[in-house]
């Protein structure tokens, strides 16, 4: 069985991610210390609300070398996804540094916070294998990433302006959407990123 | 582009789905989890339990029902009523709800707003604001207690200022219509909608697949909800979004 550490930094809704993973046949283990991530297939870094406060739990838990450092397969949804950029233009906050780039609001958005459905263009990546060209996730975020190196790209919406989605750097991803929330295309990018652990066990 | 939201809302005392007019002469309806379950399977973009409990053992069960449906469900789930206080919301969070709703703590103490947007962050904070129209004020009254108490509160200016302190979202009831049937109070959503830049949704009034069209393409709604027309299956989630698309509106179909 392939076993997923689910980081606990003490806020927002780990149970949810943790149901949607272990639906699709994980074993999770919620790792509120770094030691509680050893011997884990994968890590999932959730995060909902400020980035600045989450990036302040991550540190205080004393994640931050961990997760720089991590050798198994890293995904990182919604304010999880955007810590692992450089800095984030909300509240001015300096996050991971593990993929170049920044976080900015949305410009030009009718609506803000983006709330709800909204169709992803997804590229040839493992997370998105069996997919169409584009699928529905469901969103709740005012900010995205602005990557530097626009081939970490692998996922594209729109919302006022076309936005970054999602993104893979070698084995780090991330996904603004929350997978644990798009019903059954959710939990299909879940069992990618589950499968996706346990080549990476088998190579290794 | 971004969908427009079809919401089931369902009623929950002590654990059961319950249903009735004005929290009165209350029957049971069913389980709360098979309920939800049945309604994101038929493509319900959210589910919303309001808990009408109000007492510390209804509370504990709700906690129960929302840790069972969100390891069934995989669509967003919101819960409101009863969260006075940020370990209330902390600990609906993290039994795994999405989004919380606050209404008569909100009008009390309209800072527990900033405090539980400071810690959890905006995109869980849903204030509900219950509506009424007052003729002397050709405007509309918050009212707390299922519209039975009052408050002073201009209902579009108490809008901007949930907004400023740090509402992610505003669920919007309009008391005047609630339970009638006859559509949803378009000139109140105009009138909040046009003020505010976070998501709306329509409450009160849902009787027809038009009215709740109407929520969206009238009144600027970026979401509808709905209760009984819904239980009672007179009409479902998918002939909402079905209609929906028919009038030029996104929506998202499951089974599409």
């Amino acid at each position: 069985m392939t076993t997923i550490a689910v980081v606990d930094h003490g806020a927002g809704n780990l149970v949810s991610i943790a149901q949607g993973l272990e639906r699709v046949g994980a074993q999770v283990v919620i790792a509120t210390s770094p030691g509680e991530m050893e011997g884990a297939d994968g890590v999932v870094l959730p995060g909902v609300g400020a980035t600045a406060a989450a990036m302040d739990r991550i540190a205080a838990a004393g994640f931050v070398d961990p997760l720089k450092s991590l050798s198994v397969p890293l995904l990182g949804v919604c304010v999880g996804m955007q810590v692992l950029f450089d800095s984030s233009d909300e509240d001015d906050a300096e996050c991971l540094g593990i993929i170049s780039g920044t976080v900015r609001k949305l410009q030009n958005a009718p609506t803000l916070p983006h709330m709800g459905w909204n169709d992803v263009a997804v590229a040839d990546d493992p997370l998105f294998e069996g997919f169409a060209a584009s699928e529905l996730f469901y969103f709740v975020h005012s900010y995205a990433p602005v990557p530097i190196d626009p081939s970490v790209t692998i996922g594209t919406s729109g919302h006022g302006e076309p936005f970054v989605a999602a993104v893979r750097q070698g084995s780090v991803a991330g996904v603004q959407f929350h997978p644990e929330r798009s019903s059954v295309a959710g939990l299909k990018v879940l069992g990618n990123f589950l499968k996706n652990c346990a080549e990476a066990r088998r190579a290794a | 582009m971004l969908r427009k939201r079809v919401i089931p809302c369902l009623d929950v005392k002590n654990g059961r789905v319950v249903k009735g007019v004005n929290f009165e002469n209350l029957t049971d309806e069913g389980d709360p989890v098979e309920l939800a379950t049945r309604y994101a399977e038929e493509g319900a973009d959210e589910i919303i339990y309001l808990d009408i409990s109000a007492s510390p053992e209804g509370r504990g069960i709700l906690l129960d029902v929302v840790r069972r449906t969100a390891s069934n469900v995989f669509v967003p789930l919101s819960v409101a009523g009863g969260v006075r206080t940020t370990d209330d919301m902390r600990a609906v969070l993290r039994a795994g709800a999405d989004k919380v709703g606050i209404n008569t703590a909100a009008v009390n103490n309209p800072e527990l707003i900033n405090d539980c947007a400071t810690q959890f962050g905006s995109q869980c904070v849903v204030v509900s604001i219950d509506a009424k129209w007052r003729d002397d004020w050709q405007s509309w009254e918050v009212v707390v207690n299922g519209g039975r108490t009052p408050t002073g509160l201009d209902a579009l200016k108490w809008a901007e200022e949930v907004v400023e302190r740090g509402a992610g979202e505003i669920l919007l009831t309009s008391i005047d219509r609630d339970g009638t049937k006859s559509g949803f109070d378009i000139a109140l959503l105009q009138a909040i909608t046009s003020l505010v830049s976070v998501p709306v949704i329509a409450s009160g009034g849902a009787g027809t697949v038009d009215h709740c069209v109407e929520a969206i393409t009238d009144g600027n709604a970026e979401a509808v909800l709905a209760a009984s027309i819904f239980h009672r299956q007179e009409i479902t989630v998918g002939e909402v979004q079905e209609g929906l698309v028919a009038a030029g509106v996104a929506a998202r179909r499951e089974s599409a």
